[in-house]
């Protein structure tokens, strides 16, 4: 391991690689193009396949087939090709098909700014889908997190299988640090997996609300059996958070890119006399309620910082216990100065 | 139920198709097709959209796939890449591979990847209600047409000749034993094969399964035409066959390289 200077979605690709992913469909879009780029150029050098298709909707199904056939599949998109997965992701939930989305976030709605910043698209990776079900969001806000994140995104997705979104942003994706990496090849071994296509299981799998033997049911209890199941295999699941001065009566509550800019604007206040701290959430959902709830006993007040009218802001609101402020920002990194100082006036 | 289907089938009766539908003939002719072709089973993978025809994945005893709706061909190609021994069968119904899918089926041909796509086309939505679907002849009345369809409608077999595909043929749900070698013929060639099983719909056509039958029996004409622009809509056959490097073959040829 040696010191390199990377950027976000390259790091994002060598996660990927050494967790064993051989299979990756993709369709341009910036700020998530990198990874196509790195997923075409490697993975025939590890024995993996890179497919480019026709639109997104095609790529995350492939990716789904793929998963189904035995592989370690991946997708990477942005905003609008986030939109048009979203019934593919329902599919993946429904039918347990562990796989990895990865979406490096731009201003929205639609278009927006190609290709500004943005946390937009949060309440979208949780509920975008239609119907009832579980899924698991990942947030990183460095560069080590794209490749770590990443990692782990592929352990979650077949230890639990089910998909796993990576909630990336373009400040993330796009920047460049200086960070100590395992090396490419470094791999990871995950367990492979018995439920597959080919080995003569001759299983069913459909998108239809199916009994435990996989073939549809429309009786609605055989429904809420499913449903409830699908919802309990996730009672296991620990949450990432990061605390600093977690008995601070200021927290901050933050991911992504916003928790970089809160990390600096805490040092700022803390300079200032402030006695104030920050939890960083690395997993978005399941969301960490019982760390957020503890740490927000402590606090007189709990600040969250979004690059979005307030999405995150609500889950925590929902678990806290003290007084919760959110702060928007909209198409432009935090400036810490600013942030803090905006804290500053409301204290 | 004669022990050869039965063999090949779920124990998943009663079916949801209609009375006189066509859905069940084309999965006969795909049954005694996929026995002729000495392939084995537990390497043959059979998926399927949404519609009356993506039900045909439920009843096969095969591993089996049943999709969203016009994206079969996305995750067969997902399937396919992931592990190319495995035989991939898609069946679609004319909705659900021309309108919704339209798109993946185009690419699926472009890319001349090696699946069988089995194409129901009774033109016209069946299980939501008799709606206009994109092989509706011209004029027809539907639910959504109630004055007459004012579109024309896709020829699915030229679709996929122009678009790539590199086995193309064309049977009815009354010529069945063509349609039967033509399926056997589709998942041995190498490459992206299809098969337009034309049926009718005799719940929302209101038209007796007989008279359908007989419909096919006295509009369709095997033909052996080979320039795709003289294909007419009556016209059956096997309209293509191309020998052409197959797209998982160049995909894992980059792999070795």
């Amino acid at each position: 391991m040696t010191k390199e200077l990377i950027q976000g979605n390259e790091a994002a690709v060598r996660g990927a690689i050494n967790a064993g992913c051989n299979f990756f469909a993709g369709y341009p879009i910036t700020p998530s193009s990198e990874i196509a780029h790195g997923m075409a150029e490697l993975l025939p050098k590890f024995n993996g396949v890179f497919v480019q298709m026709e639109d997104e909707i095609a790529s995350i199904s492939a990716a789904i087939g793929a998963s189904m056939a035995g592989a370690k599949a991946m997708t990477a998109t942005s905003g609008p090709g986030f939109s048009l997965m979203q019934e593919s992701i329902g599919y993946a939930a429904i039918t347990e098909t562990p796989v990895i989305i990865y979406n490096v976030m731009r201003v929205g709605p639609s278009t927006g700014i190609p290709t500004a910043p943005s946390q937009g698209d949060v309440m979208q990776a949780r509920y975008g889908s239609h119907g009832d079900y579980p899924i698991i969001v990942l947030s990183p806000a460095t560069v080590e997190d794209m490749y770590h994140l990443t990692v782990e995104a592929f352990e979650l997705a077949h230890k639990f299988s089910s998909p796993v979104t990576v909630l990336s942003d373009e400040i993330i994706g796009h920047m460049r640090e200086s960070v100590t990496l395992p090396e490419l090849g470094e791999r990871i071994e995950l367990p492979e997996s018995e439920n597959i296509i080919g080995i003569g299981r001759r299983m069913h799998r459909t998108g239809l609300a199916h009994n435990e033997h996989g073939l549809p049911t429309t009786d609605f209890k055989e429904y809420e059996g499913l449903i409830k199941r699908l919802f309990a295999k996730f009672d296991s699941f620990k949450p990432k958070v990061k605390v600093e001065n977690g008995d601070a009566d200021v927290i901050f509550i933050a991911y992504g890119s916003s928790y970089r800019s809160a990390r600096r604007a805490v040092k700022i206040l803390i300079g200032k006399g402030v006695d104030a701290g920050i939890l960083k959430l690395e997993t978005l959902f399941p969301f960490p309620e019982k760390e957020v709830r503890k740490i927000s006993k402590k606090a007189e007040r709990v600040i969250v910082p979004e690059m979005n009218m307030g999405q995150i802001l609500r889950e925590v609101e929902r678990v806290c216990c003290c007084d919760v402020v959110g702060v928007s920002f909209f198409g432009s990194l935090i400036i810490p100065e600013v942030l803090a100082k905006k804290v500053e006036e409301m204290l | 139920m004669k022990a050869e289907y039965a063999e090949m089938l779920r124990d998943t009766l009663p079916h949801v198709w209609c009375a006189g539908c066509g859905n069940g003939i084309v999965l006969g002719a795909f049954i005694r097709a996929f026995k002729n072709t000495g392939m084995e089973r537990d390497k043959t993978v059979v998926v399927s959209g949404i519609g009356c025809s993506g039900r045909i994945s439920q009843y096969l005893d095969f591993d089996t796939v049943h999709t969203t709706h016009g994206r079969a061909l996305a995750f067969a190609t997902g399937i396919k890449l992931a592990n190319p021994s495995l035989n991939v069968v898609v069946f679609m119904g004319d909705g659900d591979a021309v309108a919704i899918g339209g798109n993946h089926f185009i690419h699926a041909c472009r890319r001349n990847i090696d699946i069988t796509a089995v194409i129901i086309n009774n033109s016209i939505y069946g299980m939501t209600g008799g709606q206009t679907a994109p092989t509706t002849p011209e004029g027809r009345r539907t639910k959504t047409s109630p004055y007459g369809n004012p579109e024309s409608p896709f020829d699915i077999s030229k679709l996929a000749i122009t678009a790539g595909a590199t086995y193309v043929a064309r049977f009815t749900s009354y010529h069945t034993r063509w349609l039967e070698k033509a399926i056997a013929e589709a998942m041995l060639h190498k490459g992206f094969s299809v098969v337009e099983a034309i049926t009718g719909c005799p719940t929302h056509w209101k038209m007796k399964p007989y008279e359908i039958l007989r419909l096919q029996k006295e509009k369709f004409v095997r033909s052996s035409i080979e320039s795709v622009e003289e294909i007419r809509p009556e016209d059956i056959g096997i309209f293509k066959r191309e020998v052409k490097q197959e797209f998982c073959e160049k995909v894992h040829k980059i792999l070795r390289n």
